[in-house]
């Protein structure tokens, strides 16, 4: 956990009591209404993923993986995206980060080929898993 | 071993921007 934050992120906190000032002024200006928010910001600042309320190792790691793979998704890198968000398919399966990257994972291959395979691909795969998902659902479309 | 989170958020901003670096930023009530 803290070498995947320190290798990939700038990492600060602001304290609801300790930090106030900072705190009404950086919940404010990213909406952060309630402890624990955790936002990945990309370099720009800009917000690619959140996270509310306190999660459980395996479950908040993957969530962490899940915005910094939303983050290359964001600066159309699709290739590392993609690879990303398999990653968290293959190390945490059992998480709620798993299917949600799954669903990724094949955007991404799609948006970096602009072919629909990888969508109809992807749709196959929520057949034979994480069937009981949202993530499942919004695939179903691709055939 | 634990993160090192700074508190600094308006230098963190601006060097996640040079450094082209992502940014961890919490907001937290838990006893520091």
């Amino acid at each position: 956990m803290v070498k995947f934050v320190t290798e990939n992120f700038i990492p600060a906190r602001v304290h609801v009591r300790d930090d106030s000032a900072l705190f009404q002024k950086y919940g404010e200006k990213y909406g952060a209404q309630w402890t624990p928010t955790i936002l990945e910001l990309d370099a720009d600042g800009v917000e690619r993923h959140r996270i509310e309320g306190f999660l459980p190792g395996d479950d908040f790691l993957s969530q962490l993986m899940l915005g910094r793979a939303q983050i290359a998704f964001a600066q159309q890198q699709w290739d590392e995206a993609e690879k990303r968000f398999r990653e968290i398919v293959d190390k945490f399966p059992h998480t709620d980060a798993a299917p949600e990257a799954l669903y990724w994972a094949g955007v991404s291959q799609y948006k970096g080929s602009n072919n629909n395979v990888f969508l109809k691909n992807t749709a196959q795969a929520f057949k034979e898993q994480y069937q009981d998902t949202t993530w499942a659902k919004k695939s179903s479309v691709w055939g | 071993m634990e993160i090192q989170f700074r508190h600094d958020v308006d230098n963190v901003l601006a060097e996640a921007s040079q450094q082209k670096k992502p940014i961890l930023l919490d907001f937290s009530a838990a006893p520091m």
